[in-house]
């Protein structure tokens, strides 16, 4: 199977693909963020992909969710091809993602935030809006019982009304995913989820990410540069650098591959 | 009677009412003559404007300069058709209302169709929905009119003439609204895409090219009626206060209505960070073209109202330097607050006349140095306007109440302003 480390047990290689990307490069103008990325993710699998700083780790996330469009490759998600789809078709195919730095709606409540990604799956329209027609009322609030579910789950309900650019860091964080889970994916995209964390909010972070992957049976890729949360929870990696993949393998493998220790420590560091 | 004013929605409507009934007692016995009509009847016109312009701006984050332009076609739209009617001639009415459902008809067909495939390039969507346009109004000129104008015109004239002209009039407003919203909407499609200052931009350059364009009605258009930059006389004055109160009453409820929506929560959140909103599903394309459509549906509105007030259009009000009232009123007023639109927008009219009339002779123009020392102090003092993003009761976006209980209430100072904030 192109694009996974062939030492996978065979029950999980058995299980359909969600993500399957191609061939995949992209330049920014003769920039080369990415070149021939390729990776399968199978149901219910959690990858980690790593890389020095500028290895293209985002720009494969952005190609993913069509922030841009990749100048080659393909990349399939369940089956269906998502280069040229606009960004909210992606996103309402069923795949989420955080932002590398927090980017809430800061000026709007901690429920409205949610309540936003609810949006395709609101069911009423506008003229139900205008006329506050009997299908407004319901479906408004059953959408905001919803997000209320969901800001409990995620320990936010108390929060609801307050603003949630006035949140504190941690919470901001778990804010997002919040938000990114209530788009109903079944892919979750994870940019650096834990960037700017003490070791001791990494752990809850970890906690966190373990517990929405059985909750909302999800699909979890992540990138991350903090070793302690993607050597930990993270089933196998794909190491990134210069905008091409040099490992992949088990966190353990990974680890002590002298590539990979070489892109993040520099040549000196195998002597 | 405690009990029942805690329901803010009833208060709302017994305020309003209230309102009504005053105003209409005083203009009945004389006390606001004409001359305050005008003023309370110009007030509530670019109020309406500024409130499609908050929309646009305050609440979508797309900086517009556009404003006066469709509130310039929505004034010519109707004043035209009532110009005609009242001259025995429906062509206009009819042309403005049919060709404005077929097109709309055209358009929907079209979005459909063009819905079915990916990657449509916008200068494509564009042409289609442009010749959907075409295709209607050209239909509406040389075949619907021709076989039911006169039809049209004996019907209406058959019921009693007070009647047909209130009818008249509505479909006047109605259609320049409806025109007004179908340039914006071709408009928006090709110009929503640029980024926020570019828009501006451009939408400058709308205000500017239907300001050439109403210079030149009658030579490089076919209205001769209009009479270019001579200005057109002989609308009917039409307009009175339940026309007023009812036009801005609508305005206000589809406005609240639609901000306290799903959709409407799309709508701030393209204003937050359109990129995030986006990656959390919303198409805000779409987002955005809906609220530059209704924000000048508003405005069209509002010229219709404008034009049968004053019963004469002039190409310099709808100028380079008075397309920047709704601005200065929204931002005075506060972006995102409807209430700070409504307030200001009435205060600004007031001022522009009452310094008109209390500055001693001769000093007059003074007034255009100080209004903008006015705004100056303003945006040192209080930049978020003069209202933030206050709301009374009845506008402001109802906060669910909480599932349960605060664990650790917030410091004081937070709790209050959390309420405040959250326009």
């Amino acid at each position: 199977m192109k694009g996974r480390p062939n030492n996978l047990s065979p029950e999980v290689e058995a299980r359909p693909a969600v993500l399957e990307i191609e061939g995949l490069t992209h330049y920014f103008d003769s920039l080369r963020a990415v070149h021939d990325f390729s990776i399968t993710i199978k149901e219910g699998e959690l990858v980690g992909l790593i890389g020095p700083n500028g290895a293209g780790k985002t720009t494969v996330f952005n190609l993913i969710t069509g922030v841009y469009r990749p100048t080659a490759g393909s990349i399939r998600y369940e089956g269906a091809q998502l280069v040229g789809l606009p960004s909210h078709e992606i996103i309402q195919m069923g795949i989420a993602r955080t932002f590398q730095n927090i980017r809430l709606f800061a000026n709007l409540t901690v429920l409205d935030n949610v309540l936003i990604a609810h949006h395709p799956h609101s069911g009423y329209g506008l003229t139900d809006a205008i006329f506050r027609s009997r299908r407004f009322r319901e479906r408004e609030k059953a959408m905001i019982e919803r997000g209320q579910e969901f800001l409990e789950i995620f320990g936010l309900a108390d929060r609801q009304n307050d603003i949630a650019g006035s949140l504190p860091y941690g919470l901001q964080r778990r804010l997002e995913i919040a938000r990114a889970l209530a788009t109903q994916p079944r892919l979750l995209l994870l940019d650096e989820p834990a960037a700017g964390m003490n070791p001791q909010e990494i752990d809850q972070l970890m906690e966190l990410i373990q517990f929405i992957r059985d909750r909302f049976h999800l699909t979890i890729f992540l990138v991350e540069h903090r070793m302690r949360l993607v050597m930990n929870i993270c089933e196998w990696i794909t190491v990134m650098d210069f905008g091409e993949i040099i490992a992949r393998g088990k966190p353990e493998e990974v680890r002590g591959d002298p590539r990979v220790i070489e892109a993040y420590l520099g040549r000196q560091a195998i002597r | 009677m405690r009990q029942l004013l805690r329901n803010i929605n009833l208060t709302f409507i017994l305020g309003a009412v209230l309102v009504f009934i005053v105003v209409q007692a005083l203009i009945s016995v004389g006390v606001l003559n004409a001359y305050w009509q005008g003023i309370i009847f110009w007030g509530a016109a670019i109020t309406m404007v500024s409130l499609g312009l908050n929309l646009i701006y305050g609440f979508n984050g797309q900086f517009s300069l556009g404003q006066f332009g469709f509130y310039a076609i929505g004034a010519y739209a109707s004043a035209d058709i009532t110009f005609r009617w009242v001259r025995s001639d429906p062509s206009a009415l009819v042309v403005v209302i049919f060709g404005s459902l077929l097109t709309l008809v055209f358009m929907l067909g079209i979005s459909a169709f063009l819905r079915r495939f990916y990657g449509v390039s916008t200068l494509t969507k564009f042409l289609f929905h442009f010749l959907a346009t075409v295709l209607g109004f050209f239909l509406a000129v040389r075949f619907v009119n021709p076989a039911i104008g006169q039809a049209v015109y004996r019907a209406l004239n058959g019921l009693p003439s007070g009647i047909s002209q209130q009818i008249v009039f509505f479909l006047a407003l109605v259609g320049g609204a409806t025109l007004a919203g179908i340039v914006s909407y071709l408009f928006g499609i090709p110009v929503l895409e640029l980024g926020s200052d570019y828009f501006g931009i451009a939408t400058l350059g709308f205000t500017i090219i239907v300001k050439i364009l109403l210079d030149n009605t009658d030579t490089l258009l076919p209205f001769p009626e209009m009479k270019g930059a001579r200005g057109m006389v002989g609308i009917p004055k039409w307009t009175t206060w339940p026309w007023v109160f009812f036009s801005f009453m609508a305005i206000l409820l589809v406005m609240r209505n639609l901000l306290h929506s799903s959709t409407g929560r799309a709508i701030l959140s393209v204003r937050e960070d359109e990129r995030a909103a986006e990656l959390v599903g919303i198409d805000t394309a779409s987002s955005k073209i809906l609220a530059f459509v209704i924000g000048s549906v508003f405005a069209g509105l509002a010229g219709g109202i404008r034009a049968h007030d004053l019963a004469f259009l002039h190409p310099t009000m709808f100028g380079f330097l008075p397309s920047f009232n709704p601005l200065i009123i929204i931002v005075f007023g506060g972006l995102g607050s409807m209430t700070g639109t409504i307030v200001t927008g009435f205060f600004w009219i007031f001022l522009l006349e009452g310094a008109l009339r209390s500055l001693p002779a001769g000093f007059e123009n003074w007034r255009f140095v100080i209004y903008p020392l006015v705004l100056l102090a303003m945006m040192l003092l209080r930049p978020q306007g003069m209202l933030g993003r206050y709301e009374i009761a009845f506008l402001r976006r109802p906060l669910p109440p909480l599932r349960v209980a605060k664990e650790a209430p917030p410091s004081p100072a937070v709790a209050p302003k959390a309420e405040e904030v959250a326009a």
